[in-house]
């Protein structure tokens, strides 16, 4: 049984090795790994909404794109510094995750999942529709290049003396968000919500007799999965410098949720691991050929592959290969 | 007034496409439970079959029955390799499963033929009839003659022919129909087959006007969801009678209301949370009654 210091203790090894990582990462690199950040904290997201409540979401994407245009919108159009803009990045996605999570809470597996893949497909659309180009700009989007003052892309930090180069500036504060936000979920449901999520995902009548409001929690965490979605997208659209209706696509959307499943929902490190292979999966994938489509024959291949051999994800798989060296134990952690 | 009805004729021709790739979702839907997210992506991979088929020389009717055919054998084969291992596995599983087959045809399609769109025949001409002071083109009236009768033919099938029972049998109660014989694995796997058949049907009269390209059938699919909801997932009377109204319903909202110009997308999801909303088993399905 791994003990609660030990486990305080590698968190705490994994925060030092990510604050030195950048020192000895090439830029792009350092680029990469912030991208995986922001991965890191929409799958962290989803895992409350699929892990926890089992509500699957194939419309993470979507609510990416909220964040990153209200992130977007801020700052070209309001002049707001980047950094500001990612709570009301996270609070817009949030509330327009709630406010879904409500006609949600009639839909059940396969329903939701077509659902929440119809917000996927729309919300570009919707992104390019004239009535609303003042704000979104239409095809066109918004760049965030244009204002030095208020992004350090083109402006680099001066941190305790030292330049912090954008790919550095935008790592560490993907990073640091991601920190929190990871001890917030952690805090969140190692209690009573935690196991009211659980509650509800294991048989909504009986967490219902024990005391539990199913559609509280249902939207609870719809809210929570979006917010963290928005903070996720406005942070990407800092780190593009840039949003259009195609930074956003349903494509995005569905790796997520691929991360997420690929993760075994659940632990951290599992977590991370679903994060990489977002970012690098497809990168891997087009190495097999420079013929246009081979890529995604790989990625879908690997997708079905890994579904049906590991159903329990990297963490399950992890934990079936240990258990040969574990089986003398006779409690679970 | 005339203008109304060749806005309606031009909704039930998109209709009758929404309508047998609708059908196809239910089909799947009832024989294996699972919403088959690879759908639009089967069809457009049919539809390219049916262009290459084509561009060999092939007659139109003798490509568009040959690709059927390869259609059938193909919705078959994925059911047995791909669906049949997690057979009673979580939603979640299968959801992931279907996606990959969505992501791994479209990048087949691109490795295959390209990306660029490629202009696809039509059976019908585009001349232009006048009937009443209805102005429409046989293309159009060709695509609803021929939804309506691939739906006639499967009604058919279903309620007259012996496999067309065990098929329904084994939907309804797989575990009595294999008690009296029916091979009920291979029922579910044709169920797969007759959905592709639907698909490619759809993909085919898609692409003449739309121009065929391996993202052919994205919001077309989005449409059929759209359909099989609103009729009831498990009513293929309800799929066919879905997309016709969704045709003509987009067709005439986007047309008389100016602000819902260019959302069409949008509104067919607006359509899927209302129906979900006042009535989730659809208009002609039945309600889903669980025991706890």
């Amino acid at each position: 049984m791994i003990g609660f210091a030990l486990r305080a203790l590698l968190f705490v090894g994994a925060l030092a090795l990510a604050a030195f990582l950048p020192t000895w990462l090439s830029t792009f690199r350092t680029y990469e790994f912030a991208y995986v950040g922001i991965y890191f904290i929409a799958i962290l997201g989803l895992n409350i909404l699929t892990g926890y409540t089992g509500q699957i979401s194939l419309g993470q994407g979507a609510f990416m794109a909220l964040g990153g245009y209200t992130t977007a919108i801020l700052m070209a159009d309001h002049g707001v510094k980047d950094v500001w803009t990612l709570p009301l990045a996270g609070l817009a996605a949030g509330v327009a995750g709630y406010l879904f999570g409500i006609p949600a809470l009639r839909l059940r597996g396969p329903y939701l999942a077509l659902a929440t893949f119809a917000i996927a497909v729309s919300l570009p659309t919707l992104l390019l529709y004239d009535k609303l180009d003042r704000l979104t700009h239409g095809e066109e989007g918004i760049n965030l290049f244009g204002i030095p003052e208020s992004t350090a892309s083109i402006t680099p930090l001066r941190v305790l003396g030292h330049d912090l180069p954008f790919e550095k500036w935008i790592y560490y504060l993907t990073w640091t968000i991601a920190a929190a936000l990871f001890l917030a979920a952690w805090l969140l449901l190692r209690g009573r919500t935690g196991r009211s999520f659980r509650a509800v995902r294991d048989s909504e009548v009986a967490a219902a007799v024990s005391g539990v409001h199913p559609a509280a929690y249902k939207t609870l965490a719809f809210g929570i999965s979006a917010f963290y979605a928005g903070v996720a997208g406005g942070l990407y659209a800092m780190a593009t410098t840039f949003v259009n209706p195609g930074t956003f696509p349903v494509a995005l959307s569905l790796t997520l949720l691929v991360g997420a499943v690929a993760s075994g929902l659940g632990s951290l490190w599992g977590l991370l691991a679903g994060a990489f292979l977002v970012e690098y999966l497809p990168t891997l994938a087009g190495k097999v050929s420079s013929q246009p489509g081979v890529a995604s024959v790989v990625y879908g291949g690997i997708l079905i592959a890994l579904v049906v051999l590991l159903p329990d994800g990297a963490a399950g798989g992890l934990r079936r290969l240990a258990r040969p060296l574990t089986s003398g134990r006779v409690f679970r952690s | 007034m005339s203008n109304f009805f060749q806005h309606v004729v031009i909704g039930l021709s998109s209709g009758g496409i929404y309508a047998s790739l609708a059908l196809a979702l239910v089909l799947v839907y009832r024989a294996t439970r699972v919403i088959n997210f690879a759908q639009g992506e089967m069809a457009m991979f049919c539809t390219f079959i049916a262009w290459s088929l084509l561009d060999r020389g092939l007659p139109y009717w003798g490509a568009f029955f040959a690709t059927l055919a390869i259609a059938f054998a193909g919705g078959v084969a994925l059911e047995r390799v791909v669906i049949r291992p997690l057979e009673g596995g979580p939603t979640l599983t299968i959801v992931m499963v279907t996606i990959g087959l969505l992501i791994g045809l479209n990048g087949a399609a691109f490795w295959i033929w390209g990306g660029e769109p490629k202009s696809f025949p039509s059976a019908f001409s585009t001349r232009t009839v006048h009937v009443g002071g209805v102005v429409f083109s046989v293309q159009d009236a060709g695509t609803i003659a021929v939804t309506l009768g691939a739906v006639v033919l499967l009604w058919l099938f279903f309620r007259y022919t012996k496999l067309g029972l065990a098929m329904r049998a084994s939907a309804v109660n797989p575990e009595e129909s294999r008690l009296v014989g029916v091979r009920v694995g291979w029922m579910l796997a044709f169920g797969w087959g007759l959905a592709a058949v639907l698909g490619a049907v759809s993909g085919m009269l898609a692409a003449p006007s739309l121009f065929l390209d391996p993202n052919l059938m994205r919001p077309v699919i989005i449409y059929a969801f759209a359909a099989a909801v609103l009729g009831g997932l498990d009513s293929p009377v309800g799929a066919v009678v879905g997309g016709l109204l969704l045709g003509v319903g987009l067709e005439l909202l986007t047309t008389y209301v100016d602000a819902l110009a260019g959302l069409q997308l949008p509104v067919a999801l607006a359509i899927i949370v209302a129906v979900l909303l006042v009535r989730p088993a659809g208009l002609l399905g039945r309600p889903a009654v669980s025991r706890v």
